[in-house]
C-alpha cells in the first residue's frame, strides 16, 4: 500500500513563562491510501497541533512530513488542492448563507462553483443552502464544515472531530459518508473522541499521548495487542458471590460485582482465581476473557481512565503508571 | 486572480462594509443637503432685503444712541463725563453684505468639501480595513482560508489589494458624485466662480491627496488589525494615538514649552497633506521683527511632501510588521 501521509520525528516546543512544553515529542504516523484512519488522543495530547502542523498553520521545530509523497510544508501549496481539511470547529460568518460561504471558498481555491450544491447535497444541507449560517445548529455548522472540506474533491480528507454536535442520526450519516468516501478511493484521517465510532468506521488507528505515538496499526491488530486482561467469572448456583469477591479482593484483585457474575479487571493469570476459590471449596462454572474495545485500549495506553476519588488533570496521562504488570503474576 | 476575486466578493458581501459605506454616504449626503439648504443666491431681491435689514439696523442703532445721549446729559459721570465722546453710528457701519445670507462659492469652497469627503471616507476606510482582516482572524476564517491557500503572504497581500482597490473605486465614484453635487449647489443655490483649467487641476490634485488619505487609513486599519489579529487591536491603537499622543503629548509639550509643539500633533500633518501646507508657530520664542509685519512668532511650515513622507513611512512600517507576523507566527 502507498502511504498518503507520513510523519516522522515531529517535534513542536512551546516556550512560555512556566518553561518549555513539548506539544509534540518525536511523533510518528503513517496513513495508507484508501483507508479511514482514526487519530486518537486525550485532550492536550497533541492531535490538533499535529494536524495544524501538517497543514502549515504551525511551524515544527523538527521532523519530516509528507502528503501524497511530497514533503510539506515545502510543497504544501501544490498538494493543498488535494487535501480537504477541517481543524477543530471552523467558524463561519453568521450573516452569510451556506451557499455564499462555500462559493467564496470555491473562488479562493479556483474551484467550479457548481460543486457547491453537490457537496451541500452530500451533507444534507441542500434545502437550507440559502439560509444564513447563524440560523444553523451546531450539527448543521459541522455538516457545512465537512462540505467545505469536500468541495475540493480531495484525495486526503482530514477531519478533526467531525461528529461534534451531531445528533445520533447525523453521526450515523457521517459514518456512512466516511465509508462511501473511502470506498470511492478517498483517504480519510479522522480525529475523534467518540471511540465507538472510530472502532466502527476506521481501518487503522494511531493513538497519541503527551505528544508521542503510543500505538498504531489496524484496529484489529491494536485490539489484539492490548487484551483487556479482564475475565468474567460465574460460580455454581447458590454460592455467595459477595463472599467470593471479597476473598479475591483481599488477595489484590480488582473485582466488579454483577447480578449473577463478577469481573476481575487485572487477571493477568486467571488460574490464580480458580486456585484461590477452590481452596475455599468455591468452584467456578465459567471463566471467560473479556474482549477489550478501543476505549479500553485508549484508556490503558494513555493512562486517562478515571480513578475513584481523584480528579485527573488535563496533562496528567501517567502512561507508565497504568496497565503495567497485573494481579496474579 | 481567483483569490483576488474571492476577496473582492468577500469584502463587498460583508455586512460591516456595507453599513459603514452607507453611513459615510449618508453623512456626506447630509453635508451636501445642509450646504444646499443654507446657501442662497444673491439675487436683486435678496440684495434689496439685505439692504433693508442693514438700514433697519442702522436706524435702530441711531435710536439707541439718541437715548444714550439723553441719559448722558442727565448724568454725564455715568458716560465718562463727556457726552461728545459717545459713538455716533454711520451708514457705512452697517453694510448690506453683513446682512446677506451665506452663499456657497464652488471655486473657493470646494477644497474644504474635498477635505470633508476625505475625512469621512478615511474614517470608514479605517473601520472597514480593520474589520475585513480582524474578523477573519477572530473567527478562524483566516485559518480556513489558509487551508485552501497555504501561502500566507500571498493571502494577506491579496486581501490588502482587494481592500485598496475597493476603497479606490469607492472614493473615485463618491468624489465624482461629490464634485457634480457641489457644482450643482454652486450653480443653482450659490456661485460657481471662474473655473479655469488651473482651478480644475487644483481640485484634481486635492482629490488625489484625499484618495491617498483614504488609502492610508484603510491600510493602517488593515495592518494594525492583522498584527493584533483582532479588529479591536486597530481601534485600540487609534484610540491610544488620540488619547496619548494628541491630548497627553499635546499638554506635555505645551507645559514643557517645546519649540513648535503643534508640529508633533497629527491633525496638523493631515491638514498639511490636504491643504498643501500647514503653518505652526512657536509662541514661546522671542518674536521675529519685520518692518512690514511687526513682531511675529517664529513659524515652521509643514509641507504636503513632508506629511506624505510621514504617512508613507508609517504605513510601510505597519504593513511590513503585519507581513512579518503573518509569515512567522503560528496559527493556534
Amino acid at each position: 500500500m502507498t502511504a498518503v501521509l507520513e510523519i516522522s520525528g515531529l517535534r513542536k516546543t512551546y516556550r512560555g513563562r512556566k518553561g518549555v512544553r513539548n506539544a509534540l515529542d518525536g511523533f510518528d504516523m503513517v496513513v495508507e491510501a484508501g483507508q479511514v484512519h482514526g487519530f486518537l488522543g486525550p485532550n492536550g495530547s497533541g492531535k490538533t497541533t499535529t494536524l495544524r502542523t501538517l497543514l502549515g498553520l504551525i511551524k515544527p521545530n523538527e521532523g519530516r512530513m509528507a502528503i501524497l509523497g511530497r514533503e510539506v510544508p515545502k510543497h504544501l501549496p501544490e498538494v493543498a488542492r488535494e487535501v480537504g481539511a477541517i481543524v477543530e470547529s471552523p467558524q463561519f460568518f453568521g450573516n452569510q448563507t451556506a451557499e455564499t460561504t462555500l462559493s467564496l471558498l470555491a473562488d479562493a481555491g479556483d474551484i467550479n462553483r457548481n460543486r457547491v450544491y453537490s457537496v451541500l447535497d452530500l451533507v444534507g444541507l441542500r434545502d437550507r443552502a440559502k439560509e444564513r449560517v447563524k440560523t444553523y445548529s451546531l450539527g448543521m455548522k459541522q455538516r457545512l464544515a465537512v462540505a467545505s472540506a469536500l468541495l475540493k474533491e480531495p484525495k486526503l480528507l482530514i477531519l478533526d472531530e467531525p461528529a461534534n454536535g451531531l445528533d445520533p442520526g447525523g453521526i450515523r450519516e457521517m459514518r456512512t459518508l466516511m465509508r462511501d468516501l473511502s470506498a470511492a478511493g478517498m483517504t480519510v484521517l479522522l480525529s475523534s473522541h467518540i471511540l465507538g465510532e472510530i472502532q466502527l468506521i476506521c481501518d487503522s488507528v494511531t493513538i497519541i499521548s503527551a505528544g508521542k505515538r503510543v500505538t498504531s496499526g489496524s484496529v484489529s491488530e491494536v485490539l489484539a495487542r492490548h487484551k483487556s486482561g479482564a475475565v468474567r467469572v460465574r460460580l455454581e448456583p447458590g454460592v455467595d458471590l459477595g463472599g467470593a469477591a471479597q476473598l479475591l479482593r483481599a488477595a489484590g484483585a480488582q473485582v466488579d460485582l454483577g447480578a449473577d457474575h463478577f469481573t476481575v479487571g487485572n487477571a493477568s493469570n486467571p488460574a490464580q482465581i480458580t486456585k484461590l476459590l477452590a481452596e475455599r471449596q468455591i468452584y467456578v462454572s465459567e471463566l471467560t476473557p473479556v474482549a477489550a474495545d478501543l476505549e479500553d485500549v485508549f484508556l490503558e495506553l494513555t493512562g486517562t481512565a478515571p480513578v475513584e476519588g481523584q480528579n485527573r488533570q488535563v496533562d496528567q496521562t501517567a502512561m507508565s503508571a497504568a496497565g503495567k504488570g497485573g494481579w496474579g503474576q | 486572480m481567483s483569490l483576488y476575486r474571492a476577496e473582492t466578493r468577500r469584502l463587498t458581501k460583508r455586512r460591516l462594509t456595507r453599513i459603514f459605506v452607507v453611513l459615510a454616504l449618508l453623512a456626506l449626503t447630509a453635508v451636501a443637503a445642509g450646504t444646499a439648504l443654507i446657501s442662497k443666491q444673491h439675487t436683486p431681491q435678496v440684495l434689496a432685503a439685505a439692504q433693508a435689514d442693514a438700514d433697519a439696523a442702522y436706524q435702530e442703532q441711531l435710536r439707541y444712541t439718541a437715548e444714550d445721549k439723553k441719559r448722558c446729559e442727565v448724568d454725564p459721570a455715568q458716560y465718562g463725563g463727556n457726552c461728545d465722546n459717545l459713538w455716533q453710528p454711520t451708514q457705512q457701519d452697517f453694510p448690506a453684505e453683513s446682512y446677506l445670507p451665506p452663499i456657497f462659492d464652488f471655486r473657493d469652497g470646494f477644497p474644504d468639501m474635498v477635505v470633508v469627503l476625505a475625512a469621512l471616507l478615511a474614517l470608514a476606510a479605517f473601520v472597514v480595513g480593520a474589520s475585513f482582516v480582524g474578523v477573519e482572524w477572530r473567527t478562524g476564517g483566516m485559518m480556513n482560508l489558509l487551508l485552501w491557500r497555504p501561502q500566507r503572504l500571498r493571502v494577506l497581500s491579496t486581501k490588502l489589494a482587494a481592500l485598496l482597490v475597493g476603497l479606490t473605486t469607492l472614493t473615485v465614484l463618491t468624489a465624482a458624485v461629490w464634485t457634480v453635487a457641489f457644482w450643482a449647489i454652486g450653480k443653482y443655490r450659490g456661485e460657481v466662480g471662474r473655473l479655469t483649467s488651473g482651478v480644475w487641476q487644483s481640485f484634481g490634485l486635492t482629490g488625489l491627496r484625499a484618495l491617498g488619505l483614504v488609502l492610508v487609513a484603510g491600510a493602517l486599519g488593515f495592518g494594525l488589525a492583522s498584527i493584533g489579529r483582532h479588529t479591536a487591536a486597530a481601534f485600540g491603537v487609534a484610540l491610544g494615538v488620540v488619547v496619548v499622543f494628541q491630548f497627553g503629548l499635546g499638554a506635555v509639550l505645551e507645559m514643557a514649552k517645546v519649540k513648535f509643539a503643534q508640529a508633533y500633533l497629527l491633525p496638523y500633518w493631515i491638514g498639511a497633506w490636504m491643504y498643501k501646507k500647514q503653518e505652526v508657530f512657536d509662541y514661546n520664542a522671542p518674536c521675529d521683527f519685520s518692518a512690514t509685519n511687526g513682531c511675529e512668532p517664529p513659524m515652521f511650515t509643514i509641507t504636503w511632501q513632508m506629511a506624505g513622507g510621514l504617512m508613507a513611512g508609517v504605513v510601510a512600517l505597519v504593513l511590513i510588521a503585519a507581513m512579518w507576523t503573518m509569515r512567522s507566527r503560528d496559527l493556534t
